[in-house]
């Protein structure tokens, strides 16, 4: 078969390795950079590297690598679609506010933590404490989430998801009362919030080059957590459900318990992400946790290549940097040029919108895409083209078979285990039209 | 000898269709079984009940003498009971020992954290997993597949390695559905031996639903035949084939006059 250029997986491994190099390299160098350098630059140097890429962007830009690696769990992995991954940023950072601020003025609890001077109530616990819980916490509400929704099916799965994403921002934002609980401050947010210990160097708001190494390190955490787990027995088997839902359960890959694993670990992850961002901002605010940042996250997997850890990092970096810096500075030096008045970052989703369409035109893998992607989307498969001759007529008795017997009814189905959600392609007699590649 | 599935009354229904009617079925232990009958009759779907797709509205499935009635499939995977598919259904973007490795899903243990730390015991676990699925792919005569996407595999190639990952459940009983389908009649031929070579160096039943009376009557030590969801005869290749009832069922009414031997 001449026309298939025979793709052979090659050595990921290594490919990972120099990646992973170049991602160390890189956040030593910006953090060094902006710690020792960009100070003692003559002025107006560092205030273009300061109007260009700020450290408040880049440690943003940080929070949502920690997202969009987690969402690519999810998404990437497993095929789960979920529109509603910002629940969990909201839950992270609900988190640190909790436990980590003078919010619940009526306690006094302190592990590790480091209350402002003078003002010991509440709860204050070390970040890094923390981090865990809320990644934690975010796992459990993953597994809450999914264990009702994961029996849906693709569309519905994501619409449901999408409720979610609604649903939990809502209850924070309206959570001043609830039966005189004030579970969120409402729309006034819960802040300050308490600093970073570092190895004793305690971090407040302005250690943007230290948070920065922080925010890089619980990345490079998710990265390999994701990089492993993809070796292993659940990513093989995430990457089964993926390929093939029903073949997977009859290799015996529990599909419920897989799928919620997949939900947890991409919820832990973006757990991580709301308590980093938390910290970020010193404190958490309701409002800024809207159905687009859900969207963002899922433009930023599908931008850099699903099932990619390397191009969804950089797929983030790109979208968070175009969303919080570029678009404004662009704008800006265009108005300045040209004498005009345009708004550009009102534009963004419009430019986000563009890109996607752009990218579903054209490279519909992503910017670096993970090699099985690329080849589902670039080349034919061999049995689609060896076969078609037999498949041809496997068709036609298939018909035959089908037009004698009515297509299963769902309640047909083993309905009370993991497969509800089957009902949908479950293969009647035969159906070898239908496949295995939805 | 014990009986590896027995199957007992079975019927499924579609709406108002009967799809299998009170089919009582069973598979001894490391023997051939072939379940035969013109299209339509309904041995897909009793494959599916057997693998837990379709829960039976009557009707009792046991697995070495356990109920597995309703248990959902990758609970009676992990019992002992591996298929192939009658159209292949692998796991197309993932290499040929990847797929074998799914299969060995339920036997390994390692859970997030170990696979995160890679404890030793995961590295262990890991190893011994890929020196099987090698084993197994080598067993099936395509070990020179190992890294290529399955998607990629020849047609003849992508039915071995369905086998191969049946084959890693290690299973009591193998259910082939249709596996010569879109075979030559030397591949064909080379298959009754894999059957043979199975049932012998894997200690595995097999239960067989095909289409090529040639590899039927060969490998079979008994043959189930199913006309529209009724059992309609049960014996050996010889009883079979001489069957009156059968004979109408794939010739039509009448022919059996003229047909039969």
């Amino acid at each position: 078969m001449a026309l298939l250029k025979p793709t052979r997986p090659g050595p990921a491994i290594a490919t990972d390795r120099k990646w992973a190099l170049s991602f160390a390299v890189g956040v030593v160098g910006i953090f060094l950079g902006y710690q020792f350098v960009v100070p003692h630059l003559p002025y107006q140097v560092a205030s273009f590297v300061d109007d260009w890429l700020p450290l408040t962007a880049l440690n943003e830009a940080s929070v949502y690598v920690i997202l969009a690696l987690g969402l690519n769990i999810v998404v990437g992995y497993a095929g789960l679609l979920d529109l509603g991954f910002v629940a969990f940023w909201a839950i992270g950072g609900y988190v640190v506010g909790w436990l980590m601020s003078g919010f619940f003025d009526s306690a006094r609890v302190n592990i590790l933590g480091h209350p402002p001077i003078g003002l010991p109530n509440g709860v204050h616990i070390s970040f890094w404490l923390v981090l865990l819980i809320a990644g934690a916490f975010c796992a459990l509400w993953g597994v809450i989430i999914g264990w009702p929704t994961l029996r849906l099916k693709s569309d519905y799965l994501a619409l449901v998801t999408l409720g979610f994403g609604e649903i939990i921002p809502q209850v924070f934002v309206n959570g001043e009362d609830i039966n005189g609980f004030n579970l969120s401050n409402g729309s006034k947010g819960i802040t300050p919030v308490d600093g970073i210990d570092l190895f004793g160097k305690l971090l407040g708001p302005f250690d943007l080059a230290f948070k920065f190494l922080i925010y890089a390190g619980i990345a490079a955490f998710v990265v390999l957590l994701s990089l492993r787990l993809r070796e292993g027995r659940l990513g093989r088997a995430w990457l089964a459900i993926r390929e093939d839902e029903l073949a997977a359960s009859m290799m015996g890959v529990p599909l419920r318990k897989t799928k919620l694993a997949a939900y947890a670990v991409g919820a832990f992850s973006g757990g991580l992400g709301g308590a980093a961002f938390a910290t970020q901002v010193n404190g958490v605010f309701a409002e800024r946790f809207n159905f687009s940042i859900s969207i963002i996250l899922l433009a930023m997997v599908v931008l850099g290549g699903m099932g990619n850890v390397w191009g969804v990092i950089i797929g983030a970096l790109v979208l968070a940097w175009i969303n919080s810096t570029g678009l404004v500075q662009f704008g800006q030096t265009f108005n300045n040029a040209f004498g005009t008045q345009i708004n550009f970052p009102s534009y963004n989703f419009l430019l986000f919108g563009i890109i996607l369409i752009l990218m579903m035109l054209f490279r519909r893998e992503g910017l670096i895409p993970e090699r099985r992607t690329k080849l589902l989307l670039r080349e034919p498969e061999r049995g689609q083209m060896t076969a078609l001759g037999a498949e041809a007529e496997l068709v036609a008795a298939e018909e035959a078979i089908h037009t004698q017997t009515d297509p299963p009814s769902e309640g047909k189905l083993a309905t009370q285990t993991d497969d509800a959600g089957m009902g949908v392609d479950a293969p009647q007699s035969g159906d070898s039209t239908e496949g295995g590649r939805s | 000898m014990t009986d590896a599935i027995r199957a007992t009354d079975i019927t499924v229904s579609f709406g108002g269709l009967v799809a299998v009617n009170a089919v009582t079925f069973t598979v001894p232990e490391r023997s051939v079984v072939s379940l035969i009958g013109p299209n339509g009759a309904g041995k897909t779907t009793f494959f599916n009940v057997l693998t837990g797709l379709y829960k039976p509205d009557s009707g009792v499935v046991e697995f070495q003498d356990r109920d597995v009635t309703g248990l959902p499939p990758h609970r009676i995977a992990e019992a002992g009971l591996a298929r192939t598919f009658q159209n292949i259904r692998l796991f197309g973007l993932m290499t040929a020992e990847e797929n074998v490795m799914v299969a060995m899903h339920s036997q390994l243990k390692a859970g997030v954290i170990a696979t995160l730390l890679r404890t030793r015991v995961q590295k262990r676990e890991e190893a011994q997993a890929r020196d099987r699925a090698r084993e197994l792919l080598d067993f099936v005569g395509i070990s020179h597949t190992r890294d290529e996407y399955a998607r990629n595999l020849s047609y003849g190639d992508q039915r071995r390695l369905e086998v191969a990952r049946a084959l890693a459940l290690q299973p009591k009983v193998l259910l082939l559905d249709e596996p010569t389908a879109g075979m030559n009649p030397q591949e064909s031929a080379r298959f009754v031996e894999f059957i043979y070579r199975l049932r012998e160096e894997r200690d595995t039943a097999v239960l067989l639903i095909e289409h090529d009376m040639s590899v039927v009557m060969r490998v079979s030590e008994r043959i189930t035949v199913l006309d529209r969801g009724e059992k309609i005869a049960e014996g050996t290749a010889e009883q079979v084939r001489s069957d009156t009832r059968v004979i109408e069922a794939y010739l039509g009414t009448g022919a059996a006059g003229s047909a039969g031997h």
